[in-house]
């Protein structure tokens, strides 16, 4: 073709091109652009009329520097003007710089929309499939508004060239992703849909896009599509090389438009009609049958215009999964392609294949490969196929290979690359719980996956192990033993050391008969660690310790001295300071008796969801399991673990101490039997007081001083809540912890815990006199808008609380959006033959869901700024009643939920602090900056959110902030 | 397809293409990198890879990369030949299409991309159709200027 014909000769915008490439520096190139810009800027506003020639030079110019990178921000009215000239190029460029700097001025897009409605009913097709392209480009509800019910009649007219109908289908089909509301096929489906007869292929190829994303919206009133695409398929899928022309692509008949018709065909199911059904099955077998056959070219492009319609066939053939027999040959046919040397078809075979594993039919028929993949993951140079690789062995894998697939995949691990270790540990760790047959080769896995990739284990995955141990008294003697084993290695992973620290304290005591593994020799092994270990690490070792204490009485002295030194009782932390300090009380005050009860073994976890899923499924990347695997694990998650109700996904929120704001990990629960758990009275108000006096926030008795309940009307019907009850409600807004209320009959402990959007509440119903309490029944409710926005469930109560005694009711806790009331809590029974009615607030806030963030002041203060909206922002001054004490105020900042932020605020008075609030539905950033102002004794508080609307609780919880941090 | 990139070696950004409505902002961040990505792998790696929740589909032709986005039900090596026919187009319509082309007659380059694929789909698929489109618009037209020095890509 000769060279000549080419290109419109603007000489300007060439030059000016050659200038730019000559810029030695960004600085030259810069200068040089500004030049330009000041010139073509002075031409436009420049009295003499330009000529179209100089306009569209210039306009050419400004979208060159725009892609350049810079920003243009004149010369939309002069590309605008270009719209309406009768110049094909002119014409051309205008539309051109108009989809590639589209501006929302509103008055521009009338003039643009004009122009383009005038260029639609020129009948000049050149021009008509400029516009259409140019609403294809810009794609917006504006012109959506304006051409969304006339470009169908343009796409279905008997008089539109095929030129414009092809650029019309897909025009429809772009506003029809941006508006679909504004895109209404109606009368013209049945029309669109035999545009899939079409004589010209172009036509077919471009309305078949429109057709598949229409179908996939509404198809029932386009499943008429399925019989055309079929017998459409089918001639092209029989027809010769030659036969289709330049539709021919080195030697494959139509491959854009066969691989789209195999693409429409999967968004229905098989078809019903027997012979349509038996076309298709013919047209795929066909397709593999190429597969096998000689290629035509040894051109590339020939194998992948081959291999594209190759793979998409399969697809169908998977989205039907009801032919045997063609699930089969897909599946060798993808064994062939495992072993070929291009490595885009080893990549796609090992993809494709992943979703013939879950398939019945061919789930064995992909296990035959199995030692391909095994081999494509330790020898393939491209990380992305080795993750593909790794996807497959999980999805193949089943109890017939899991040992081999496990092993093979931790050895993986050892040298895989760190982009995808993560993933592989959740895998492995999924893949050992799901198949487990004996549980020592679970427990052997996990601890192998710690040793070998510790820093990718999450904490989801050592929470499972230790959930299984626990539930299975078979398998805890083994841990023991092999926990006890992996310790010995000088250099072991933290997760190690929880993970020991944890099942030691629960069944060192299965071990401890071997002189080897003695309980001072538990106790050495995991206090040599001690040292090396974060706060969170340390924290459940002191619980182990305590375990210890009850375990082995002969540890006592030693550990009494461990917790006594001042490293721990004078530790800076305060977690830890409180549980060293707590545990010596304990050990040392209470009854053997006692000691046995608080610290007795784990119950059970209840069964739930594995944790470990959970997070596989939130992490979603490459690879990510489907969702019937997960229901498949799901139940056989179940059988592992010995089956029991699944009650609701409380999460691992079990096992983590959420009573204070580190999240540190006290699997051991103590204080939830702590304070009121044990059954005595006497014993029970004793350890209420060792704690109270230890605890940095001293928890006060909320004493009721109208003595019985006389002000409570002696009825059926709910009391309305006590008048104090928003005072015993703001004590708990930044604890957990505590007694409630408290009346000469009863007496109600709280103890509960939270992670994310979810929280446990365990309330102690404490009968104080020495006569039984009959008809004792409890109801938790959420007035009003309360239920959509928070979920409460518990199991009743039993009926008789013996005088004395003391029973316990868990609520499960679930919030579903933000919320600003608190749930209530009714007790009614019978003292002495009078009916008690008496109703309080459950002291359930929002900051309860808190999560803290850390973040740097360079972060905090870029995001404070950004939220300048007055909804966003909420600040209130309030009096300090006592003094404002820096510890103090910093353990209420804690209590509150948020993390606490050092070095970020200039002012070292201020208190910076950061979280996130944790919904069901969203998920709320919240700053927070409170500014004491120590002569005035008045504190400030700031709380801009980085939310977008209104969320509207939050300056309602730092106002419980204030009347509490009046209290201590 | 969510977008087309074509780029230098040197990680120059020579034409972009959006089908998906993008702020200026995320483009420039997206295109950024995504170069720095594919650059970064080697040359017998395999041409496509996962990057967010899309697929890449990548193939280099002399000095310059062509990359597309497409979704996770989009054919890979359908999009790797669509990439092909491009380059056919613009070899084809240049005569020996080289780098210097596409810099110089950009706006001929996204002309013919507008032929070709429409609204992220292939809108016709024939070389012979889409050249035919673009030469009634060069009718008209004048000689085009000869300021460089050629490297094919074909």
């Amino acid at each position: 073709m000769p060279a000549v014909s080419k290109g419109d000769g603007m000489r300007g915008l060439a030059v000016f091109i050659s200038d730019i490439r000559n810029c030695k520096s960004k600085e030259a190139e810069i200068k040089r652009i500004n030049k330009e810009l000041a010139n073509i800027r002075s031409k436009f506003k420049g009295d003499k009329a330009l000529d179209g020639y100089s306009k569209k030079k210039y306009v050419c110019k400004l979208l060159f520097i725009f892609l350049l990178g810079h920003d243009i921000d004149f010369g939309h009215m002069e590309a605008v003007n270009l719209l309406s000239s009768n110049k094909y190029t002119e014409k051309q460029i205008g539309y051109l710089f108009i989809s590639v700097l589209v501006n929302s001025n509103s008055e521009l897009i009338r003039l643009i929309n004009n122009a383009i409605k005038n260029d639609l009913s020129s009948r000049n097709p050149t021009f008509m499939c400029l516009a259409l392209h140019c609403i294809a480009n810009v794609g917006s509800r504006e012109m959506a508004e304006a051409f969304a019910s006339e470009i169908p009649r343009i796409l279905v007219a008997g008089d539109t060239m095929d030129s414009v109908k092809q650029s019309a289908a897909l025009c429809l089909l772009r506003l029809y992703k941006t508006s679909p509301d504004l895109v209404l096929m109606g009368e013209w489906t049945s029309r669109v849909v035999h545009l899939l007869n079409d004589q010209h292929m172009g036509v077919v190829t471009a309305a078949i896009s429109l057709i598949t994303c229409l179908s996939q919206k509404n198809p029932d009133e386009f499943k008429t599509c399925v019989s055309l695409a079929v017998s459409r398929l089918s001639r092209i899928v029989s027809s010769a090389s030659t036969d289709l022309q330049d539709y021919t692509y080195y030697f494959v008949p139509a491959p854009w438009l066969s691989c789209k018709l195999l693409r429409l065909l999967q968004c229905y199911p098989p078809p019903e009609d027997g012979a349509v059904k038996g076309r298709l099955v013919e047209c795929l077998e066909t397709i593999l049958n190429k597969a096998q056959e000689p290629p035509k070219s040894k051109k590339v492009q020939h194998s992948n215009a081959k291999n594209a319609i190759l793979f998409e066939a399969i697809s169908l053939i998977i989205h039907y999964d009801s032919e045997p027999n063609l699930l089969v040959r897909a599946c060798n046919q993808l064994g062939q392609f495992l072993q070929h040397r291009e490595t885009n078809l080893r990549y796609l075979a090992l993809e494709s294949m992943c979703t013939l594993a879950s398939s019945e039919f061919s789930h064995e028929a992909v296990k035959t490969h199995i030692e391909t993949v095994i081999n494509a993951l330790k020898t393939e140079r491209d990380v992305s196929v080795r993750q593909r690789a790794a996807d497959l062995l999980y999805a193949m894998c089943d109890r017939s290979n899991a040992k081999q697939i496990v092993a093979e995949m931790l050895s993986y691990l050892e040298t895989a690359d760190y982009s995808i270790r993560e993933e592989m540990v959740l895998k492995v760790a999924i893949l050992a719980e799901k198949y487990a047959v004996d549980y020592s080769w679970y427990v052997d896995t996990i601890l192998n996956l710690i040793r070998i990739a510790g820093d990718y284990v999450s904490e989801e995955v050592w929470y499972r192990v230790i959930q299984i141990v626990i539930n299975r008294d078979d398998v805890q003697g083994y841990a023991a033993k092999t926990v006890f084993e992996a310790l010995q290695a000088p250099a072991c992973h933290e997760n190690m050391v929880k993970v020991g620290g944890y099942i030691l304290g629960e069944f060192g005591n299965l071990i401890a008969g071997d002189p080897r593994s003695s309980p001072l020799v538990q106790f050495n092994l995991l206090h040599s660690k001690f040292h090396l270990c974060s706060v969170p690490t340390r924290a459940l070792l002191l619980s182990a310790y305590i375990k210890f204490i009850n375990l082995f009485p002969e540890t006592k002295a030693t550990i009494q001295e461990v917790l006594r030194c001042d490293s721990q009782i004078r530790n800076s932390d305060v977690e830890l300071q409180q549980r060293a300090v707590e545990y010596l009380k304990l050990s040392s005050i209470a009854s053997t008796d006692v000691l046995a009860t608080v610290l007795e073994e784990m119950p059970p976890f209840p069964e739930r969801e594995s944790s470990i899923l959970a997070k596989l499924k939130k992490k979603k990347g490459p690879g990510a399991v489907s969702v019937t695997e997960l229901e498949d694990s799901k139940r056989e998650g179940g059988e592992l673990n010995g089956g029991g109700d699944r009650g609701q996904d409380t999460a691992t929120m079990a096992a983590s101490n959420a009573s204070t704001p580190s999240p540190s990990a006290d699997l051991l629960g103590i204080r939830s039997t702590a304070p009121l758990g044990a059954a005595p009275a006497s014993a029970g108000s004793l350890l209420v007081d060792v704690f109270s006096e230890a605890g940095p926030t001293a928890p006060s008795a909320a004493v009721n001083d109208d003595g019985f309940l006389s002000s409570a009307p002696p009825s059926e019907d709910p009391a309305p809540p006590l008048s104090e009850a928003d005072d015993l409600l703001n004590k708990f807004v930044c604890k957990n912890n505590g007694v409630l209320f408290e009346n000469q009959l009863l007496q109600i402990g709280i103890k509960s815990e939270y992670r994310q959007n979810l929280g446990r509440m365990y309330l102690f119903y404490g009968n104080k006199t020495s006569v039984q309490f009959a008809s004792f029944t409890t109801t938790v409710s959420c007035p009003g808008e309360l239920q959509s926005q928070l979920n409460v469930q518990t199991k009743p109560v039993e009926p008789l609380v013996e005088g004395g005694a003391q029973i316990q009711q868990v609520l499960n806790i679930e919030c579903l959006t933000d919320f600003s009331d608190a749930p209530l809590l009714n007790i009614k029974f019978r003292y002495g033959g009078a009916l008690q009615n008496l109703t309080l607030k459950l002291p359930v806030t929002i900051n309860k869901f808190f999560q803290p963030t850390e973040m740097t002041s360079h972060d905090f203060f870029q995001r404070w700024k950004q939220l300048s909206q007055p909804q966003q922002e909420a600040q209130k001054i309030f009096k300090a009643n006592n003094s404002m004490d820096t510890e103090v105020l910093k353990a209420k900042l804690l209590g509150l939920g948020t993390a606490l932020l050092d070095n970020v605020d200039p002012n070292p008075e201020n208190y910076v602090c950061a979280g996130v609030i944790q919904t069901k539905s969203q998920q709320v950033g919240c700053l927070l900056r409170l500014e004491p102002n120590a002569q005035a004794q008045v504190q400030h508080t700031d709380s801009p959110e980085r939310v977008s609307h209104n969320y509207s609780s939050i300056p309602n919880f730092l106002h419980y902030l204030s009347p509490y941090s009046v209290n201590i | 397809m969510q977008f087309m990139l074509l780029f230098s070696r040197q990680g120059k950004l020579r034409l972009q293409k959006w089908y998906v409505p993008l702020s200026d902002k995320e483009r420039k961040k997206i295109s950024r990198d995504l170069v720095q990505t594919i650059l970064a792998r080697k040359p017998k790696m395999c041409s496509f890879l996962e990057w967010r929740d899309l697929k890449i589909v990548y193939k280099r032709y002399a000095s310059l990369y062509f990359c597309c986005a497409v979704e996770d039900q989009d054919n890979e090596l359908i999009t790797l030949e669509i990439i092909h026919r491009y380059v056919e187009l613009l070899d084809k319509y240049f005569g020996s299409v080289c780098e210097l082309d596409i810099i110089f007659n950009f706006e001929k380059a996204y002309f013919i991309l507008d032929e070709f694929l429409l609204g992220g789909e292939a809108q016709e698929t024939s070389k012979k159709n889409v050249l035919k489109a673009i030469e009634q618009a060069d009718l008209l037209q004048e000689v085009r200027i000869f300021l460089y020095h050629q490297i094919h890509l074909l």
